[in-house]
């Protein structure tokens, strides 16, 4: 299932506008990997390249390779369809679809793909819930609108919408960061189940987060405002955070701990 | 030295002298009285006159009164309160006045058999007849006119908004800019010249090519904005699960936006309902039944009402003003059911 991401020389632009450059990593299979950096550095941008969302802000422009299983996203021929049910995406704020019901919402994915078999949708619905730890909280009200919930739960829904089309990488951009401490740490203990089977990939902001969940770390930093975000290392979490070999990531880590 | 003087006055810094609830109807009603004074006294006999003299002479009162009572700054709270009220019934008058004179005189002749008979039997000059014929012609040709008018224009607003880049998306809003300026006559002439060159005559649907291109802009400029209401993030938590952009336009995007998009039909329906000179120059109007858009003259409301109004006879002026009593109904309805669809469709908020 889970998938390794392997990118070389990956540089994004927004129109003319070069906003990360060159950066080089490897994402292994079944782990989490944390991305931190200060604000505007690239860490959106760059997560948005691995699954080909970049493309769809108007003037979003890629150039390098990124590797799933010696596979080229970037290569001719790849449908970007294909690639995004491949590696699934969780946002920062929740974004249930508001004309939808909870059951629909899960649904969603395999429904607009026209990809199921209704007998199997039931239980597709009940097995991502539960993945994502909602089941027990929504089971008696399925048909209720999506946007009823909390905002723990809202984003819990949306990844159980996410692993319901069964994609092989997880991307989630700062999942916690609209959330209360509990539900942050209900999608933390979550993310350490999915790991199990998905290869994760977390952009946060909060430290302790990243040291919590993460197997492996990235650090990432900008020259200048306005200058392009660059990949500064990526390393076992614990290293970075106790002994990182780039003295910009030390400052980094220990200012924000201050 | 004003500062001691405010302070004098205020023993408590947050509670001000203030005027009593009843200053606002108080004042609106004397400025009223004076008003009908000076109207009398000065020999004016319009009663827009006497209105406009008391709608100033409330704002005046307001603030000046308020100025020595509370202080400047609710003084200028309370004149700014004033002239929304102001401009409120200065808009509100005329409507209700509109309305009560069609009631009023509408319901003269308006009944079950006004309803569905037609005038085919009745010359202008007699009392009797009906607008039947009319209702029919108005529900088809504004009905076919929303069939054309009503996808293409959703189309388009499709097209600009989830689409459109560069030139050509420019060059569409352009024209579809140029479009909403376009009088309904010439929109009825650019038809009849298509007529004339096809050497055909009047008919009803000829009317609503010409309804249908006054519809579109409309439909397109609503259409766009509601669809730019739907937040971003939904078509990227769409797309992001590897759906199609097309079924993600047409499952989340329209979904999440069709009240409005249904609400800014009906109200370029109601529109259209009202156009007179495009019926004018390509259905001609008549006083038979005719059933059938593709062939032959036929009648609509507008027109009904024009023509009765122009015929010059009581019995004809008495038809008008029912006609136009059904034609605002039909808007009215119109207008609600839009608000009905608008509500029901709207994404639900918790727990409902
Ligand atoms: N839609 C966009 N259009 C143009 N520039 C953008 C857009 N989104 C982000 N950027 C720019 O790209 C850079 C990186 O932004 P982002 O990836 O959001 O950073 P981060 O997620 O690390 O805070 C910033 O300089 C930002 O201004
Ligand atoms: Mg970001």
């Amino acid at each position: 299932m889970a998938k390794r991401i392997d990118v070389s020389g990956l540089t994004a632009y927004y129109s003319a506008h070069k906003a990360i450059d060159d950066i080089s990593m490897t994402v292994e299979p079944r782990s989490v990997t944390a991305f931190i950096g200060p604000s505007g550095c690239g860490k959106s941008t760059f997560l948005r390249t691995l699954n080909r969302m970049h493309e769809v802000t108007p003037g979003g422009r890629v150039e390098g390779k990124v590797l799933l299983d010696d596979e080229d996203l970037y290569g001719s021929g790849v449908d970007p369809v294909a690639v995004r049910s491949t590696i699934g995406m969780v946002f920062q704020r929740p974004n249930p679809f508001p004309t939808m019901s909870i059951f629909d919402n899960v649904a969603a994915g395999l429904r607009l793909n026209g990809s199921y078999k209704k007998a199997e949708l039931a239980d597709v619905v009940e097995k991502s819930l539960k993945g994502a730890n909602l089941w027990n909280e929504v089971k008696d009200r399925l048909n209720k609108p999506g946007s009823g919930l909390s905002g723990g739960q809202q984003q819990r829904l949306c990844i159980a919408r996410a692993i319901a089309v069964e994609p092989q990488v997880l991307l989630m951009d700062e999942p916690c960061s609209a959330l209360d401490p509990i539900s942050t740490l209900a999608i933390e203990d979550l993310i350490g189940e999915l790991k199990e089977r998905f290869t994760i990939v977390i952009v946060t902001h909060n430290m302790q987060q990243a040291a919590r969940v993460s197997d492996r770390t990235a650090f990432f930093n900008l020259s200048a405002v306005g200058q392009p975000g660059k990949l500064i290392e990526i390393d076992e979490t614990e290293r970075i955070f106790s002994n990182p070999s780039v003295q910009a990531t030390e400052d980094y880590i220990s200012g924000r701990f201050g | 030295m004003s500062h001691a003087v405010v302070t004098d006055k205020r023993p408590s810094t947050l509670r001000g002298a203030s005027l009593p609830k009843w200053f606002a109807w108080a004042t609106a009603a004397g400025s009223l009285a004076l008003a009908v004074g000076i109207g009398l006294a000065a020999g004016l006999h319009s009663k827009v006159q006497w209105g406009l003299i008391a709608s100033i002479l409330f704002v005046l009162g307001t603030y000046v009164i308020s100025a020595k009572v509370e202080g400047p700054r609710q003084a200028k709270d309370r004149v700014a309160t004033s002239v929304v009220w102001v401009a409120f019934l200065l808009a509100v008058v005329p409507l209700v006045s509109l309305v009560w004179t069609t009631v009023s005189r509408g319901v003269k002749v308006l009944d079950g058999y006004f309803l569905t008979h037609s005038m085919g039997v009745v010359a202008d000059d007699e009392v009797g007849g009906g607008i039947y014929h009319a209702i029919l012609g108005t529900a088809q040709q504004v009905g076919l006119a929303t069939l054309i008018g009503a996808p293409i224009g959703v189309l388009t607003a499709i097209y600009l908004v989830e689409y459109g880049r560069g030139k050509l998306a420019k060059s569409v809003t352009f024209f579809v800019d140029v479009m909403t300026g376009i009088p309904s006559i010439v929109a009825g002439l650019f038809i009849l010249s298509l007529m004339l060159m096809l050497d055909m005559s009047y008919f009803g649907f000829a009317g609503s090519l010409a309804l249908a291109i006054l519809m579109m802009p409309v439909v397109v400029r609503s259409t766009e904005e509601m669809l730019k209401l739907v937040p971003n993030e939904l078509r990227e938590a769409s797309l992001a699960l590897g759906v199609p952009k097309w079924r993600t336009i047409l499952k989340v995007v329209v979904p999440t936006s069709l009240g409005g998009i249904t609400t800014g039909i009906m109200l370029a329906v109601a529109r259209i309902a009202g156009e007179t000179a495009p019926i004018l120059l390509l259905v001609f109007g008549g006083n038979f039944i005719n059933s059938n858009p593709f062939e032959g003259p036929q009648q609509a409301l507008p027109l009904y009402i024009y023509q009765q109004y122009g015929a010059g006879s009581s019995a004809g002026y008495d038809r008008a003003w029912a006609a136009s009593l059904v034609l605002i109904a039909i808007v009215m309805i119109l207008n609600l059911a839009a608000r009905g669809i608008a509500r029901w469709k709207a994404p639900k908020a918790a727990g409902r």
